[in-house]
């Protein structure tokens, strides 16, 4: 469905070119939950970044069903079936969350319907349906909402950049069930994230562990994810509650 | 009234037709239709252009609309209205003006509006000002507003103006009593070469008084905007005052809120804030499927509502 070849990306630094995707190639096969992991500073969001047409790679094509997209703008590629979750929600004076629904969906769309996708996320359809998208609401709270528009565009390929950041331990047992629902009703779409948390880890079918700019490893979570426990690719929630280790 | 009169009646009064219950239409510097009610009652001035609008003592649930329009290029009047809101009422008073200049001549309409709100009433205002035509002529409206308010009343102000005038100078002028309320929501968006003053001075006389008074604005291409708002505080009341404007193009913004404490127990709050529109509020609603021209729209739309 996905396909990443030979992609580079650099930025002009203080001393010259920085590398930061080093010839990345990568293919997310269709009906596929991949988890991409690895430490900080190893390229992932960036990555992300690439897939959703935000950045232009310095070099490499990417395909989507075949088709070269690496050229299109973030526009085009949503309309061709990509959904991008912000790591950092942004906020809108005056758009209410019913609004931002309406434009992901791409239709109109029934307040029942927008209430569905918010009560999917764990939020109090209610009180949040015609609520500003601006700062009265918290980071989790913006999160949740993120990934509301996420699930009401309903696409081939859903992008989440780090969606566990930003939100307490209760919420983030919800989102697993989120993303495992996805998982169940979205079947022909795959989906991609961009976590370390062991949990989302658990539930992937693939892992891919990128690490300066490269792909170290890649393959079936069973394969993958024993090696990663107890590292910086797979934290556990509860530990870092207790003030251990730092996503 | 002709199509032109029209349809800047539905665009500054949400009007199809006749208003139901008291009005005044004034097109081209004449009365083209007026109605009266049993607790409502106009009046046209003798000594000035305008009228005079008597609301009787515990009137509920009724409305006024006073619209102006003009559409005869060159034109230019000063007129004067005055709201007299007995007390215990609870009523909607919409007025407005659209100007269509088709012509070489600048058209101007300078409205003076005065209320009298009587003690415990509720008023609601709200003024559209809309403009159009493609001629050379300016488009000008320069509205004063001035309002007195008994002890407990209340009024909200609903100020629009998004399209079409090319300069505008607002002076709104209030004086409020104990336990009166004063909200004001002013909506603006300027583009071409237009000018923008928005002047506000609120006076809060009584115990537990208080004013609200938002501005939000956009300002485009060429054009110029300045808010200026000062809220006085004479006894212990509360007052907020808050300018918050998107700057795109090559336009500029002055904001000058200001703050008078006369009273150890008047709480003055202003906030004042001008950006552009944010690069990530973009990308997310390209992410979303928009073009960046309709997620400029959504979010300025999204900001003026």
């Amino acid at each position: 469905m996905l396909e990443l070849k030979n992609i580079s990306f650099g930025v002009d630094g203080e001393e010259g070119k920085k590398e930061i995707i080093r010839d990345i190639s990568l293919t997310i096969n269709e009906k596929q939950f991949v988890v991409i992991t690895g430490p900080n500073g190893g390229g992932k969001s960036t990555l992300a970044k690439l897939i959703a047409g935000i950045e232009k790679p310095t070099s490499g094509q990417i395909l989507l069903d075949g088709e070269d997209i690496t050229d299109l703008s973030i526009t085009e590629r949503a309309r061709k079936g990509i959904s991008f979750a912000l790591q950092q929600p942004v906020r809108f004076k005056g758009i209410e969350v019913y609004d931002l629904l309406r434009i992901a969906s791409g239709k109109f769309i029934s307040i029942t319907d927008a209430c569905e996708y918010l009560s999917e996320v764990g939020l109090c359809a209610r009180d949040y349906i015609n609520r500003e998208v601006n700062s009265s609401l918290s980071g989790g709270e913006l999160k949740r909402i993120e990934i509301a528009t996420v699930l009401a565009r309903n696409t081939r390929l859903s992008v989440f950049d780090e969606p566990e950041a930003g939100i307490d331990l209760w919420s983030f047992q919800n989102l697993i069930k989120v993303f495992e629902r996805m998982q169940e009703t979205h079947k022909d779409g795959s989906i991609l994230i961009i976590s370390h948390q062991e949990r989302i880890l658990d539930i992937a079918d693939e892992i891919v562990v990128l690490a300066e700019g490269k792909v170290v490893q890649h393959g079936p979570k069973e394969e993958i994810l024993p090696g990663l426990l107890g590292t910086s690719s797979a934290v556990n929630a509860c530990a870092q509650l207790k003030g251990g280790e730092k996503a | 009234m002709d199509d032109i009169q029209l349809r800047l009646l539905k665009e500054v009064a949400d009007l199809h037709g006749v208003p139901e219950g008291a009005y005044n239409i004034r097109a081209n510097g004449e009365m083209a239709a007026r109605n009266t009610t049993a607790n409502i009652d106009i009046v046209s001035k003798t000594d000035v252009s305008g009228i005079d609008i008597y609301i009787k003592a515990g009137t509920k649930n009724e409305s006024v609309h006073i619209p102006v329009v003009l559409s005869q290029s060159g034109l230019k009047e000063m007129v004067y209205n005055d709201f007299h809101i007995g007390e215990d009422c609870d009523v909607v008073i919409v007025a407005g003006c659209g100007i269509d200049n088709c012509g070489v001549q600048d058209s101007e309409h300078d409205g003076i509006h005065t209320f009298y709100v009587g003690k415990n009433s509720r008023v609601k205002y709200v003024e559209k000002h809309y403009g159009s035509g493609d001629g050379t002529g300016k488009r000008i409206l320069n509205p004063g507003t001035n309002v007195h308010m008994d002890e407990d009343s209340f009024m909200e102000m609903e100020m629009v103006q998004i399209k079409g005038v090319d300069d505008t100078e607002r002076v709104t002028t209030a004086d409020l009593k104990a336990g009166a309320k004063l909200v004001v929501r002013e909506r603006l968006m300027t583009h071409g070469e237009q000018d923008a003053v928005s002047d506000y001075v609120v006076t809060l006389d009584g115990e537990g008084a208080s004013a609200d008074v938002v501005s939000r604005s956009v300002a485009r291409d060429n054009s110029h905007q300045t808010f200026n708002a000062r809220i006085t505080g004479n006894a212990p009341c509360t007052g907020h005052t808050e300018c918050d404007a998107i700057i795109m193009d090559n336009a500029k913004i002055l904001a000058i809120p200001s703050l008078e404490a006369n009273d150890l127990d008047a709480a003055l709050v202003h906030e004042a804030a001008i950006g552009k529109i944010a690069g990530d509020q973009i990308i997310k609603l390209m992410t979303l499927g928009l073009t960046e021209e309709e997620a400029e729209e959504q979010i300025i739309n999204g900001f003026l509502k």
